[in-house]
């Protein structure tokens, strides 16, 4: 590092403690529009994981009103895999199905005693379709509806899920449109406020600028120091943001795991450490230079 | 080396301009010691202000060497006031900075080394006599004290001209003879120096070129010159 540069950082860091009220207040409200940023990337991964946990989760099962002979069946299965969409299929014959039943009710008193009044087996043979994605059910509905075997076909079940899939879908997006605007103004008054603090250093010093200038300073030795002052004021955001996310991940994610299991969090913050910590330098160093940059440019003309 | 041609500064302060120099013309030789003269208000601290280029003339232009200072563009002008010292009126040193700190500025402002500007500031310091106040903050320094900081920021780059405005004004008569004597040594050393004063005793006991100013003119100029108003 040149002598010229390092000297600039240390007098910027000067001009930062000197001005430590203002600059706090620049640092807080820099903490917070990154902390936005940074729960929306968060947001972002959690809703990916639960729309797709819940995609994995959406089957369909196609029942069918008497037991299909295994000719039938096989050439069910045929056609179906001819689609492209169709990710597996599964057969589940009556009896199969009924000891699935039992099993899962073992021990419920009142389903299997009406079990064993209505005798024999009341369940219906299914294949249970899986698709690579949620939205390719309709698709494989409406093939179902026009297929050869489709007078076998007693009823059809998919639709379960998708609402819950819509549902997360547009919530999501609700949360990151609005979280998008919030950002973007909470930027703006992170750099309105940095703009203010490094305006008013420029003036705190205007005196001290005019005999730098007469002494022969250069005008990026002078500039350098309130560019350095704003940008040390986002490092320190970043590293206060980081801290606190890593901190408050560390202790909830246990919580949250609970809530949403699998998604693993605070592993992904950590595990991701470089992404984030880039995305937030680049948020709080932004803003900061930003704002120094355009009030050097208004307040501290050659 | 230095060239004063037909200055004249007119201050537009409120309703009626102030002519602060008209009409000034003079040259001075490297390693010259001249002498500005002139009660208060005559014009002295304006003339330094337009040769660092800090005031534009109203009219005429200022050469050093053989360069017009009011055309230097900006971002060559602190490489111009590189080669000049000066000592302000007023001082002019920085508030947040130490005695050391302030004369190291113009050093760092140089890009010199860490080294060269330890060794550099002790070094005025120690000939001003303020190694014992080098970590303190302007305003713990008296008023003479002040001015030997200042005096000292103005020598430590080595600069071609030393510009000096009553560097000796808050100085008890046995410092302002030391900083005479100073002055004297340093231009013997090859500095050119300009010495803005009112002080009838260091004119009379220098015997060098006095330019007499009286409102803002050149009423005498000559070797050897005395102090008379
Ligand atoms: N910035 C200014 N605005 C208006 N008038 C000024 C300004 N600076 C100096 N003057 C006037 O110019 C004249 C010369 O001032 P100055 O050069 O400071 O004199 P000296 O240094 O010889 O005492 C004075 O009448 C002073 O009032
Ligand atoms: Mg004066």
């Amino acid at each position: 590092m040149s002598a010229s540069l390092k000297r600039i950082i240390k007098s910027g860091w000067l001009g930062f403690r000197r001005n430590s009220g203002l600059s706090l207040a620049t640092v807080f409200i820099m903490v917070m529009a990154i902390s936005l940023v940074t729960s929306l990337f968060l947001l972002q991964k959690t809703s990916n994981y639960l729309v797709s946990s819940l995609s994995e989760k959406v089957d369909m099962a196609v029942y069918f009103g008497e037991e299909p002979t295994t000719d039938e069946i096989d050439i069910i299965q045929k056609e179906l895999k001819g689609l492209p969409e169709i990710k597996s299929l599964q057969y589940i014959s009556k009896e199969e199905a009924l000891a699935k039943f039992i099993a899962r009710h073992q021990g419920e008193q009142v389903i299997m005693e009406s079990l064993q009044e209505v005798g024999g087996n009341p369940l219906l043979a299914s294949l249970n379709i899986k698709a690579f994605e949620a939205t390719q059910y309709a698709n494989i509905s409406s093939f179902l509806d026009s297929a050869s075997f489709k007078n076998l076909i007693s009823k059809v079940d998919y639709s379960e899920k998708k609402p819950a899939i819509d549902k997360m879908f547009s919530l999501t997006s609700t949360i990151s449109n609005t979280g998008i605007v919030l950002s973007i103004i909470l930027a703006v008054v992170a750099i309105l406020i940095a703009f203010n603090t490094v305006r008013i250093a420029i003036y705190n010093s205007r005196d001290e600028i005019e005999t730098m200038r007469l002494v022969g300073a250069s005008n990026w030795f002078i500039r350098g120091p309130f560019l350095v002052q704003g940008m040390i004021g986002g490092l320190l955001a970043v590293l206060i943001t980081f801290f606190a996310f890593g901190i408050a991940l560390w202790f909830l994610s246990p919580k949250i795991d609970l809530v949403i299991p699998g998604l693993h969090l605070s592993s992904y913050f950590f595990g991701s450490f470089f992404m984030v910590i880039v995305l937030q330098l680049a948020a709080g160093l932004g803003l900061g230079a930003c704002a120094s940059w355009l009030a050097i440019r208004k307040y501290l003309k050659v | 080396m230095i060239s004063f041609r037909n200055i004249t500064k007119v201050y537009q302060a409120g309703a009626k301009p102030i002519v602060a120099l008209s009409n000034v013309c003079f040259d001075i030789q490297p390693q010259e010691f001249v002498s500005i003269v002139g009660r208060s208000g005559a014009g002295k601290t304006t003339l330094l202000k337009l040769f660092l280029a800090e005031e534009k003339p109203t009219a005429g232009s200022i050469f050093f060497e053989k360069k017009d200072v009011h055309q230097i563009k900006s971002h060559l002008l602190p490489n111009f006031r590189r080669d000049i010292g000066v000592v302000f009126q007023d001082y002019k040193l920085l508030p947040s900075k130490t005695t050391y700190e302030n004369i190291a500025y113009v050093l760092e402002v140089m890009g010199a080394s860490d080294v060269d500007i330890k060794n550099d500031v002790a070094r005025v310091l120690e000939l001003v006599g303020l190694s014992n106040r080098a970590q303190n903050f302007p305003e713990e320094l008296s008023g003479g004290e002040r001015q030997r900081a200042a005096i000292a920021r103005a020598l430590v780059h080595q600069p071609k001209v030393i510009l000096a405005d009553e560097p000796t004004g808050n100085l008890d008569p046995y410092c302002t003879k030391d900083i005479i004597r100073l002055l004297t040594k340093i231009n013997e050393m090859g500095t050119t120096v300009i010495l803005a004063t009112h002080d009838q005793y260091i004119i009379n006991s220098l015997v060098r070129r006095v330019i007499t100013l009286e409102e803002g003119k050149v009423i005498r100029d000559e070797e050897r010159g005395r102090f008379t108003l």
